[in-house]
């Protein structure tokens, strides 16, 4: 479904990712880890459309389609959904509201027709149930006054209420407790199927005993520097990043 | 300053035409209030950029011209078919270039609650409640544009809640200028007199139409009595052509209840003064105001809030977006004076730029003379917020759709202060409709 190849983007002078390949099939979860300001929100924001990165280089293809091409809110409409590490506060719009104009304008992109409010709120309540999320904070203003959790936790809602085809989940376990990651975990689980993929971006262990991915990736410098099956995932918690870094650090001098 | 126009010498040459043709009323007091006005005027002549108070509106193109004041207008119930708002309930006035046209109001409530007079007619009725309230809290002295409203005051409306008389019917006073046939000119002079502990919600919805330009200076003096509750909302939606020029003066006693809601929905060139003068303990006082100018309308708001007792309260916000070639000020004072201890004061503007060649200018006045208070105030200007933006179309929302949920948003909070249902939703739909608008 997902071909990144040589992938290439820079913010202002800086060059953040520096050719990037990943291939991501439908019915996959993929990790990728890495240490910090290696690049990883980057990628998944440059997926997802965001202005502010330059890309320079590379292509990415989505189901066929150029995804580059595309505005944000059209990825959003082909099935790209982006679980933000730092969901933004939006004063004055609740997230039903938020989520009734959301998945009305998707749905327009795609040709069907709108939903009534009737039939949101039952989409709305089974939904709910997958995240165990609570109806008054779906009434409050979108992620306004919202702990670090109930956030990641509504991030998981939209992402239920979306359907997307390919999620791409930002550190979506930073900030939870034990109960709730393993809610929320549970939740990303309830709606895999064998035509949607995750792209889990993660520092710990813990997140992928839930959500198991196939492939696990190590970005370091804007480059994917390692990639393995989830036995790699538990050799990094063990051991660390610097290993790799000294790897590709030597392979750097030696070039 | 003392600037001769074109509209200067026509109206000064209209008032001694009009006072030509007086009989008996040139003598009485009233006409002795209004001849002292138009030498206040005559002397001010209308004020240019160089007056502080006038820095970023200029009159200038207003007053190179000349007007029809009063004009007759075949504007017919049909026509207010058309401009009616929604839904409303209550006493509905219609003046017709300042003119107060009978057949097509309508006054419901109760005379033994509320007197609902033209106030020509309350000159002579109520002349005692006239005398005492009229002229006394909308200054002259430094206004040109008062001193001439205040000159050839006649038109608009008289109010009078009598003690712990609660009116429950709004009173909606729709100024309507029809430019259909020429430059059309009106002066409303409004007194809203609530008495003790009476409660009334007065609204001014000004409206113009047609391709000629319509200029409106309209002067409304509020008297809010001890415990008295006074509602007052001021609505505009009128044409790029349109100039509308303002003064509400306000005057509280001791535990009245003011409130203010100021809403520019369309106009050319608006200016609204908001004065109100807190005369009495533990009152307090309300404005919000909402301003969405596009195109290149221009929106001035000038409020002030003197606070000449202890304990009393006032609390403002205004929010404006500006669009395309839009401008807008803000000036907002406050005056704490020496005896007005335990004040608590907040003052709050917000705007936001949705194009690159709008502009804001805001200028918050604070003069304290009390030590013991409480005051506060803050203006920003700002862009959208690119980073909600981004969130909201990674979720499939348009660029454009998410720009309009967000300025509603941001409208919202002062929207929701509205207390008459069907005005609140009518504003409400003039500003989705312009927030839309591309
Ligand atoms: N808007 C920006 N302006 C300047 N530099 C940026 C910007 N966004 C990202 N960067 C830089 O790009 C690099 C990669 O950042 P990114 O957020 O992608 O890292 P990350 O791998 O997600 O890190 P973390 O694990 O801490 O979340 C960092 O050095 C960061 O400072
Ligand atoms: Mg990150």
């Amino acid at each position: 479904m997902l071909k990144i190849n040589n992938l290439q983007a820079k913010i202002g002078e800086k060059e953040i990712l520096k050719g990037i390949n990943l291939e991501v099939k439908a019915g996959e979860v993929h990790a990728i880890m890495g240490p910090n300001g290696s690049g990883k929100s980057t990628l998944a924001s440059v997926l997802a459309g965001r202005e502010d990165y330059e890309v320079t280089g590379g292509s990415v293809d989505f189901f066929g389609k150029d995804l580059l091409d595309l505005a944000p809110e059209e990825r959003a409409a082909e099935g790209i959904f982006l679980a933000f590490q730092y969901p933004v506060e939006i004063p004055g719009v609740s997230t039903t509201n938020f989520l009734k104009t959301a998945v009305n304008e998707i749905r327009k992109y795609r040709g069907e027709e709108p939903l009534d409010a009737v039939q949101f709120l039952k989409m709305f309540k089974q939904k709910m149930s997958y995240v165990n999320i609570d109806q008054s904070l779906l009434n409050r203003a979108l992620n306004e006054g919202f702990s670090g959790g109930e956030k990641k936790r509504n991030e998981i809602f939209q992402m239920a209420v979306l359907e997307p085809k390919l999620a791409i989940l930002d550190e979506t376990d930073s900030g939870l407790d034990i109960d709730a990651l393993r809610i929320v975990a549970e939740g990303v689980n309830k709606l895999k199927s064998p035509d949607n993929a995750t792209i889990v971006v993660t520092h710990y262990q813990r997140l992928l005993d839930y959500i198991v991915p196939d492939y696990v990736h190590v970005l370091y410098k804007g480059r994917i520097v390692k990639s393995g099956t989830k036995e790699l995932a538990l050799e990094l918690e063990e051991r660390g990043y610097d290993w790799i870094k000294a790897e590709v650090d030597a392979a750097e001098v030696s070039a | 300053m003392n600037s001769n126009t074109d509209l200067k010498a026509q109206l000064i040459a209209d008032f001694k035409d009009a006072e030509g043709k007086m009989n008996g009323e040139a003598k009485s007091p009233i006409h002795l209030v209004r001849q002292q006005a138009l030498q206040t005027f005559d002397q001010l002549g209308f004020p240019t950029i160089k007056h502080e108070e006038w820095k970023y509106s200029n009159v200038k193109n207003l007053v190179s011209q000349s007007f029809a004041f009063n004009a007759p207008s075949d504007f017919s119930a049909a026509d207010v078919e058309q401009m009616a708002i929604p839904n409303l309930d209550g006493n509905i006035l219609y003046f017709i270039n300042g003119v107060y046209n009978e057949s097509l109001s309508t006054i419901v409530s109760p005379t033994d609650e509320v007197v609902i007079l033209p106030l020509a007619e309350a000159i002579k009725s109520h002349a005692d409640v006239i005398e005492k309230y009229f002229n006394q809290y909308a200054d002259s002295a430094d206004n040109a544009f008062t001193a001439v409203n205040t000159a050839f005051a006649k038109n608009g409306v008289f109010i009078y809640v009598p003690e712990k008389k609660v009116v429950e019917q709004p009173i909606i006073l729709r100024f309507i200028a029809d430019a259909r046939e020429t430059n059309v000119a009106a002066q409303p002079r409004n007194l809203i007199v609530a008495g003790k502990r009476a409660e009334v919600k007065v609204a001014e919805a000004f409206r113009s139409f047609g391709e000629n330009v319509s200029f409106t200076n309209a002067v409304t003096e509020v008297y809010v009595a001890e415990e008295a509750n006074v509602h007052y909302y001021k609505v505009q939606n009128e044409t790029d052509q349109s100039y509308n020029i303002g003064t509400t003066a306000v005057y509280q006693e001791g535990r009245s209840v003011f409130t203010a809601n100021t809403v520019t929905a369309n106009g050319g060139f608006v200016r609204n003064n908001l004065n109100i003068k807190i005369d009495g303990e533990y009152a307090e006082a309300n404005m919000f105001g909402l301003y969405i100018p596009n195109g290149k309308q221009h929106v001035d708001n000038h409020t002030a809030v003197d606070h000449a007792k202890p304990n009393s309260n006032s609390n403002e916000l205004y929010k404006g977006i500006l669009k395309d070639k839009s401008t807008g000020v803000f000036n907002g004072k406050i005056y704490v004076r020496q005896d007005a201890q335990k004040t608590n004061a907040f003052q709050s503007c917000k705007n936001v730029l949705i194009s690159n060649d709008a502009t804001m200018n805001t200028k918050p006045q604070l003069e304290i003379w009390a030590d013991d208070v409480k005051c506060s105030h803050g203006t920003t200007t700002g862009q959208l917020n690119d980073d909600a933006l981004f969130y909201m179309q990674a979720r499939g929302i348009s660029k454009d759709s998410a720009r309009a949920l967000l300025m509603l948003a941001f409208a919202q909070e002062v929207i929701d202060k509205m207390e008459i249902p069907a005005i609140k939703e009518y504003l409400e739909g003039l500003i989705v409709e312009k927030i839309y608008q591309a």
